[in-house]
């Protein structure tokens, strides 16, 4: 059990929106994840979530209960912050069974619950150690199983990833994702980093400047984009963004992703000098001063030799070619 | 041993200069506690040798372990100190705690308000203390002063603690709160711990003028059963004939307590005043 509605949530600090009507349903079991830039309102919309920070007006569901006036420890979630908040004076085990004790949870059943976590988890040598003496990994890996052992409806994520080292940052992931099919919870989950939201998501919400700008799974906003702050903020490199009259064509912007480019050294729809390139090993990214796009990001997979200062030609792929109207929207 | 930031003329330089400002700031203490084991006629004759066989002399401390009652007078002092102390910081850290948590109407006024106290000092108030100390029957109780030295105290508390807790992370204090601990809890358990060593820094300096006082000891509570040592070392001031040995040997007892307090809350203060500077 776990569902999620949101309906029309607003929030104001003094006279700044920060969420200006949001409008949400989450199923059972899904994972969800909250994506969009710093400052778009997307960690807030959690704390509404969690109670942690009341709405100013609309309403919460879970499990089609309204919580908008339930207090943080009566609605049934968890949450997992990004600076891991562990109780510092607590050890391992006081740390994830803490929740429970405050509930009345009786000991036998704390201590059982404990277990099954820490064994998920493997943090059974840790026990008994506080979270000083534990690397930043661990730390994380308490806080999940602070958040298991509750055995929510609903599990909140908060940039959880976000203090980790980037090896770390994808064994974390690959646990949460592992996680998340065990236990077939809910689970919400918030990042400013598009490539954990790919990557984890059944569905992704993405949010800008206090607003919902599309709600699909990877793919469909991979493939399908509602508008220009989409197709720009998912897929990296980013989308190429060019001035349609430019191209001599009808639409305000012309959108093509780096990867749907395809270059020639002898001839091609646009071209360029390379201005600089790197080599990743598995891809290749080519920076071109075109002389009718402009500048214009070429993803080519696999080893390509150019130097900056040659010239080459860049076709894109007709296909996969994006155009946006005058107010950012896909023109069909 | 010469590197990029240890020379050997810049080492000695600064040793130089530090050791120059302990010697001048520890002289007046050390002259004090040095006459205070010499007779009169070495206080006067010599006031700047140690004490030589022929000076030295302890009549100072039985004059006051014997007379007066001294061991009554620090027991005051240490109430008033210790109790006031107390209430600063619980009832300093409480409101900072909630200065610096919670979103409420009028909270940066109320803040401004709390640390007002930090620039009127609380003397211009006297007359109406005693006034009100009369009216309520606590004239020459040691209950009068604890209330006074709260008060003294909690502006400059509140203003330094209200910083420190803005500090602490709201993810902790959140965490707490889902997991069902209530805002006591919180504060008690997760907050208070993690500024300790600004509570350690707010003490001291708010111990310090408390002990040293003479003051509202002297207004609010100069019955022999309530005098503090400060006001109990007045006893050897003569209007023409002043004890000097007895006054020196009083002062050097009153730094003891206060410099064991201080030891006790030193480990604490280094990392208040450096935290922050130095991750």
């Amino acid at each position: 059990m776990g569902s999620l509605k949101i309906e029309n949530v607003k929030k104001a600090f003094g006279p700044v929106e920060v969420l200006k009507g949001i409008d949400l349903a989450v199923n059972n079991g899904e994972f969800v994840v909250f994506v969009g830039p710093s400052g778009c309102g997307k960690s807030t919309l959690l704390r509404v979530i969690a109670g942690l920070e009341d709405s100013t007006s609309g309403r919460v569901l879970i499990d089609g209960a309204d919580v908008s006036v339930t207090p943080p420890a009566k609605r049934g979630i968890a949450m997992v912050f990004q600076t891991y908040a562990l109780y510092p004076h607590l050890t391992v085990k006081n740390n994830m069974g803490l929740g429970l004790k405050q509930a009345g949870t009786p000991a036998a059943e704390i201590e059982r619950r404990i277990k099954i976590a820490s064994a998920m988890l493997s943090l059974e040598p840790y026990l008994e150690r506080r979270p000083a003496e534990l690397s930043g990994g661990q730390r994380q890996r308490v806080a999940i199983g602070r958040a298991v052992v509750r055995e929510p409806k609903l599990f909140l994520f908060d940039e959880p990833l976000s203090n980790l080292d980037a090896a770390l940052r994808v064994n974390t992931r690959l646990e949460i994702a592992q996680l998340h099919r065990r236990l077939k919870a809910t689970m919400i989950y918030v990042t400013h980093d598009q490539v954990e939201a790919m990557t984890l998501a059944d569905k992704i919400v993405v949010l800008n400047a206090g607003r919902i700008e599309q709600i699909g799974s990877p793919m469909e906003l991979y493939n399908a984009p509602a508008n220009e702050f989409v197709a720009g903020f998912i897929g990296s490199p980013k989308m190429n963004f060019i001035d349609g009259a430019k191209l001599g064509e009808t639409a305000k912007t012309i959108g093509v992703r780096p990867e749907h480019l395809t270059v020639d050294t002898k001839s091609g729809a646009w071209k360029g000098t390379v201005v600089h390139a790197e080599h990743l090993g598995a891809d290749t990214n080519l920076y071109l001063d075109c002389d009718k796009a402009g500048l214009v990001t070429v993803r080519i997979f696999g080893v390509y030799n150019a130097e900056p200062g040659a010239t080459l030609y860049a076709t894109p792929d007709a296909a996969k070619t994006y155009r946006f109207g005058a107010d950012g929207r896909v023109l069909k | 041993m010469s590197t990029a930031t240890h020379s050997l003329p810049r080492t000695i330089g600064a040793h130089a200069v530090l050791l120059t400002y302990t010697a001048i700031a520890l002289f007046p203490v050390i002259l004090v506690i040095l006459n205070s084991f010499k007779s009169r006629a070495g206080i006067f004759g010599a006031p700047l040798t140690p004490p030589t066989p022929k000076t030295f002399d302890l009549i100072g401390y039985t004059t006051v372990i014997g007379q007066g009652d001294f061991i009554h007078y620090f027991q005051n002092s240490l109430v008033v100190t210790v109790a006031s102390l107390f209430f600063v910081l619980l009832f300093g850290a409480m409101a900072a705690f909630a200065l610096s948590e919670y979103r409420f109407r009028g909270n940066t006024m109320m803040g401004l308000y709390l640390a007002l106290g930090i620039m009127i000092p609380i003397r211009l108030g006297t007359v109406a203390i005693l006034q009100l100390m009369v009216a309520t029957g606590l004239v020459n109780t040691l209950t009068a002063l604890i209330l006074v030295y709260t008060a003294q105290g909690l502006p400059l508390a509140i203003f330094i603690l209200s910083e420190f807790m803005k500090q602490v992370s709201d993810d902790l204090k959140n965490a707490g709160r889902i997991d069902g601990l209530s805002e006591y809890t919180i504060f008690f358990r997760l907050v208070l711990p993690l500024v300790r060593p600004s509570m350690a820094t707010v003490a001291v300096f708010t111990m310090i003028p408390i002990w040293n006082d003479l003051w509202f000891p002297l207004i609010l509570a100069p019955s022999e059963e309530t005098k503090t040592v400060t006001l109990g070392a007045q006893l050897f001031l003569g209007q023409f004939v002043t004890n000097w040995n007895a006054i020196l040997a009083a002062l050097s007892l009153a730094i003891l307590p206060v410099l064991i307090l201080y030891v006790i809350f030193s480990r604490q203060l280094i990392r208040g005043i450096t935290s922050g500077a130095v991750k």
